[in-house]
Formats: C-alpha cells, structure tokens, sequence
C-alpha cells in the first residue's frame, strides 16, 4: 500500500474512532467497542508479523497475557505506577520474545506454527497454575490506571484512551511498513533468498518483527487488564491466540486496516450470535473457511482489489 | 590482481560432484562468462560464489580476502551482487520497491527512525525513490516505476532483478542467465546494458546459453562440464576448441 493511501486510511480510522460514539447506546457499546480496538492493537502488531514478514505465531495470546498478568501484579503486589508497570512489562516480554525468537525463527511453516503453538501454552499453563504469583484460575484483581495522578475510568473514558492507542499502533505501523526496516521485513516474505543477496540480515529480521509484534501484544494485555479490573488465565489461551490469527487473516494480510477490520469484525460477530451461543466456534470456523475460499487475501486487500478492477473496466 | 579468485572449489551433494576441484580468476572491470551443458554446475558455482552454498573443500577469495562460507548479506556488503535464473522477485511488493530493498546496505536501517518516520528517513526515502526510477530507466523499465511486480511481463522481471542488483552498488555483479526466456531484440538490448555496467568499472560474471551474447561481449570465457573446466580463454580462443566444439557448441557452430 502506498504511503498516501496510508495517510487516508489513518485519517479514516481516526474519523471512524471519533464518530462511532455517536452511534452508541449505552455503556455497553462502549465496552464492546473498546475490547474490539485492543484486540486491534495486537492484530496490527502481529500483522506486521504475518502478513508483512510472512511467519506465524500461534502463541501471541500468551504475550497479550504476560503483559495483562505483568501490569497486574506490578501494580497490584509491588506498588509500581501503572504506565511504570505497562512498560516494565512491555519490555520483559520483548526481552523473552528476543530469548525465543533466535531460535524458533530458524524454523519455517509448520514447525515455526507448532513451536509458537508450544510457547503459549506454556505460558498458559504457568498462568494458571502459579497461583501465589497470579491467582491460578480465578485470576487476579487489577488496580485503576492512573496517570499522573488522573485515573483513567468509566468506559467512555476507556473507549478514548483505547481509540488513541489503535490510532497510534496503525500509524506506527504504517510508518514502519514503508522504511527500509518494513521493505526489509517484506523482502523476507518476498524471496528470503534474494534478501540475503540483498544484504539484509534476514534472521535478525525476523527476530526484530517477532519482538515487535510480543510488545504489542503485551501492551495491549496491560491495558485490557487495567480496563476489564480483572485478568483470568484464559486470556493466554490457545482459543485466544488462533481468535488473532484469523482477525488478521479474515481481515487481510499486510494491511494495517484490514487486522483492525478483522479484529473488529471478529469480536461484534458473537454480539450477533448471541442468541445461540453454543455454536459461536462453529461459526468462527465457518467464518475463517469461508474467507480461505472466497477470499483467500482477506476481506480489504480482496474488496481493494475488486474497486481496482471496477474502476479499470 | 583478480577480483575474484577460486581455489580448488569442489561442491558434492551426496556423492554427485556438482563442482569439482574448479580454479579460475575474473578479472577486475572484465566481463567474465561461464558456459556449459545444463547441470554443468553453472549455478551451483555462482551459489557457492553468493555464500547460498559452503563448498565441500576448496576457496573463494574476494578482493584477497577468504570469504569462503561467509553469509550472503556479509557477501553483499562486501560488494556481491547477483541475479537468479529462476526469478527471486518479492512479489508482495511494487516493482520500485524491489528495486528500493536492492539499496538496503547503503540505507539507515535503526528501528526507531524507522518506527517514527523521522524527518531524516523520510527524505532519504524520497531520494532513494528517485535513484531507483533512475536504474529502471537505465534497465529498460523506465514505463514499470508505478506497478506492482507481480503486474509484470517476464522480460521485464529479469531486468528489475539486474536493476536491483546494481541498486546494492556491487563491484562483482553476477548474472545468471539474463536474456532466458527474451526475444532477440530483448536480448540485445540486455548486451548493450551488461557492457554499459561493466564500463561503469562493475566487474560482471555471467551465466548465458545464449551463444551470441556470450560471443559479443565476453572479455574471458570459462567452459564448465560435468563440473570440471573444460577450456578456458577469450571468446576466439574458445570457439576455436575442438574440446568445446564437441561437448557444448556443437558441430558447425
């Protein structure tokens, strides 16, 4: 996507992020909306993975959740300011994210999938069963954000602090996509090969956009977790990581706005099947199928690609 | 002294001699070409040159140094360069991009300029766009700048590729089977453009079967069969080898 594109798109979304309060009922609304931008931020991040660098993670859950579970006993057990906490956590699961990354992104395909698969259920484990740390399966309590004194809530205030930071992720991303970092990392999907011969490290690079996509995962957990009050093992669960998988696949690969479309998408889909809530997994499968078939790029890149056609016949 | 230097170089996969016991020298600001029958083990040198592939034994020298088994962007950096014969095109990206990641090595690749697109990335992006239009032009897909690379013909996918080698400033340009697949005026205009490169002072090794590029602008020729030198010498001297004549030219050739 070219740089102008990007710079409508951002102003889009900023313009949608504003405006959809407008449509909003009550509280409710806003809380639903809110879940769906922070699970937004991960899908950005873990695009840059996927759909820009062409590897994959079926483990991000647990990052969302080491970064959920870090800003709550932080906080919580020792007291630490809660952005002091966001960014220790931030940063220790962009630290663990380097540890495993040098390794398992030695791995390709389905190995790279089973390993990362591994990760997140390990974490998903600890979580649950570390109770004197994190509670066990009840989880934890998690303390207001306060910046500076100010406390961040209410859900309108949480929908505004949420809508910024998507904003900033997908500008962020955008930003990167089109530098010599971002061409390098799409390099590496493109023909790892000719990266190589092209100079680029590319198992550094890798390793870079794996780290990338933990920290936002990570922040994005320390947020939810101030936001919800609470934070339960399940967040770091398997269901979870393949849920930001297919937000980012469904939405379309390497394209910012097709994961925030994806995860938006994805997380009002079972405000709709409410009403039969038994068969939300059948439907998510079915979903992701579907998309696989009809839509193999994914929702926006595909719907680009038929205006495309459109305007050139 | 040679730019490039092989010693003794043998490549073996599972007990196939792919190379064998190969030494040969190019020349600095030479064209230098490689000919031989298909699974001569033309590319199978040019990966072990690129570092793609460690040799079984043997040495490739750079410049004097040993660079025997080093990584292939340590190469690049170095000044290697290269195209494939079976197209290596990012196709997720649009054909000046290609050409863009070719500059990658001269770039400023921190993370954080990157992430914040400071003013400094910015402008260098700005410029390093204009550049590489410029080597398109020069490589004949001037009318490409604005498409996607997977919108392009053949032909013109071969020479993004030469455009996105040169982008990395090499001074030893290898190409692997440029006119492949193009028409006899594509071909031509691909010599004009490897003699303009060379004269530029790139020394460039070429992999070709097309007998009258090779003829026309080899400074050196090096005959490969079975992995071992057949013949090696300038085009006259090559041509004139009952040797080569038999294994690769052909009679009445």
């Amino acid at each position: 996507m070219s740089k102008r594109s990007h710079r409508y798109g951002l102003i889009g979304l900023t313009l949608v992020v504003a405006l959809a309060p407008l449509g909003f009922r009550n509280a409710y609304f806003y809380d639903v909306a809110t879940n769906a931008m922070i699970q937004a931020v991960v899908c950005v991040g873990l695009n840059l993975l996927i759909g820009y660098a062409g590897q994959i993670s079926l483990g991000h859950a647990g990052f969302f959740a080491l970064g959920a579970y870090g800003s709550a006993i932080l906080t919580s057990r020792y007291g630490l300011p809660s952005l002091a906490a966001l960014a220790v956590s931030a940063a220790a699961v962009g630290g663990l994210a380097f540890l495993i990354g040098r390794p398992i992104l030695k791995l390709a395909g389905h190995t790279l999938a089973m390993a990362t698969l591994g990760i997140g259920i390990i974490i998903h484990i600890v979580l649950k069963t570390e109770s004197w740390l994190t509670g066990g399966p009840d989880g934890m309590a998690v303390d207001t954000f306060t910046v500076f004194g100010l406390a961040v809530d209410g859900d309108r205030a949480w929908y505004w602090v949420c809508g910024g930071l998507l904003v900033i992720a997908v500008w962020l991303s955008c930003n990167l996509v089109n530098s010599p970092v971002g061409r390098a990392l799409r390099a590496v999907h493109g023909s790892e090969v000719a990266a190589q011969v092209a100079g680029i490290d590319t198992a550094g690079t890798k390793v870079l956009v794996f780290v990338v996509s933990a920290v936002f995962a990570s922040l994005a957990g320390g947020v939810f977790a101030h936001k919800s009050g609470m934070v339960t093992p399940d967040i770091g669960g398997f269901f979870h990581s393949i849920e930001l998988v297919t937000m980012v696949v469904l939405g379309g690969m390497a394209s910012a706005f097709g994961a925030v479309a994806g995860a938006v998408i994805l997380t009002l889909l079972p405000q709709f099947l409410a009403g039969f809530e038994d068969y939300e997994a059948v439907v998510l499968g079915a979903v992701m199928m579907g998309t696989m078939i009809f839509l193999p790029k994914g929702l926006l890149p595909s719907l680009k690609a038929q205006v495309k056609r459109r305007m050139g016949a | 002294m040679s730019l490039l230097r092989v010693q003794t170089l043998s490549k073996e996969f599972g007990g196939v001699h792919a190379i064998e016991d190969l030494d040969f020298a190019v020349n600095p600001g030479t064209i230098h070409s490689i000919i031989g029958p298909n699974g001569a083990g033309k590319t199978t040198l040019f990966n072990l040159i690129t570092g793609l592939y460690r040799p079984s034994s043997g040495r490739v020298l750079f410049d004097g140094a040993d660079v025997t088994g080093v990584k292939p962007s340590r190469l690049a950096a170095l000044g290697i360069s290269r195209t494939f014969q079976n197209l290596q095109i990012f196709f997720n990206m649009t054909a000046i991009e290609n050409v863009m990641v070719g500059h990658h090595l001269h770039l400023d690749h921190r993370f954080l300029p990157s992430l914040f697109r400071l003013p400094a990335v910015a402008r260098a992006d700005r410029a390093l766009k204009e550049r590489s239009a410029e080597l398109m032009e020069f490589v004949g897909i001037g009318d490409c700048v604005g498409a996607e690379a997977s919108e392009l013909p053949y032909g013109a996918l071969k020479r993004l590729e030469i455009a996105r080698a040169l982008a990395a400033k090499p001074r030893l340009l290898l190409l692997d089977e440029p006119a492949a697949g193009l028409n006899p005026t594509e071909a031509r205009a691909i010599d004009a453009m490897i003699q303009k490169v060379a004269a530029s002072g790139v020394t460039v090794v070429l992999v070709e079967h097309d007998m009258k590029m090779v003829m026309g602008i080899s400074d050196h020729i090096l005959v490969l069969d079975y992995g071992r030198k057949l013949a090696e010498g300038t085009p006259v001297e090559v041509r004139a080898n009952p040797l080569v004549v038999e294994a690769y030219l052909g009679v009445g050739a």
